[in-house]
């Protein structure tokens, strides 16, 4: 958590970064830029399917189209927040020179992405109508 | 055409993929802001949902103006310069601020 809280700092401080290590080569970097953007698209894509669920299912009843539009909205606010921090600690390890930061993350959203599909067809399957 | 191609050119083609990823993530934001605006004018118009469809679309130009900026810095000559935190955290802080728009306009 702290760890989270002097990253956070780093985000608007970019000279720290620069101070630190070596830069490495572009490529790698340009690389690290572009995970950054995949993972900024899955949380798009999170956000979009929030306001998806929330149009495209009415006749569900409010608690449930409310509760999957905003567990995916959360997801795409966690998933970019998550992008961003990596992108850092990746940047971060290849100036220092050390390994790049292991993360289970791709894994807790690769379940709950599971948990929301499996709700859905639930749900659509059994027809919980408003 | 490739023989035009300056000297520096990186036989890996890493900034054009880089730019086409922004592209790609301009093209989801889009997907985000017209679902922002079926939303916001979705089962009659009220104040909070035009608010929260403009802060949607305004949130949307400001990632256009962020990735248009990125691809034209890519786009140079040389050694392209790398993304900055301050950047990388204002792309994330419009993909952040549209949920929160899209939590308003789900819940209200």
């Amino acid at each position: 958590m702290i760890e989270f809280v002097r990253n956070v700092r780093l985000w608007f401080a970019p000279e720290q970064v620069r101070e630190e290590g070596r830069t490495p080569d572009y490529r790698f970097s340009l690389a690290n830029e572009r995970t950054f953007l995949a993972w900024l698209r899955t949380a798009l894509a999170l956000i979009g399917g929030g306001f998806a669920v929330d149009q495209f299912l009415p006749d569900l009843r409010w608690g449930w189209r409310v509760g999957l539009a905003l567990a995916l909205l959360a997801a795409g606010v966690l998933c970019s927040l998550r992008a961003v921090n990596h992108w850092m600690r990746c940047e971060r390890a290849m100036r220092r020179g050390e390994d790049l930061p292991a993360s289970r993350f791709p894994a807790l959203l690769g379940v709950l992405v599971a948990v929301v599909a499996l709700a859905m067809a639930v749900v659509v399957l059994v027809g919980w109508e408003g | 055409m490739s023989e035009a191609v300056g000297p520096a050119r990186d036989p890996g083609l890493q900034p054009e993929r880089t730019r086409l990823a922004w592209r790609r993530t301009t093209l989801a934001s889009t997907v985000a802001a017209v679902l922002a605006a079926k939303a916001a004018l979705h089962g009659g118009v009220s104040v909070a949902g035009i608010v929260a469809g403009a802060l949607c679309c305004g949130l949307w130009l400001a990632f256009l103006l962020l990735a248009h900026r990125r691809i034209v810095a890519l786009s140079g000559q040389g050694v392209p310069a790398a993304l900055t935190p301050r950047h990388a955290t204002a792309a994330v802080l419009c993909a952040v601020a549209t949920a929160v728009c899209a939590a308003a306009l789900v819940v209200v």
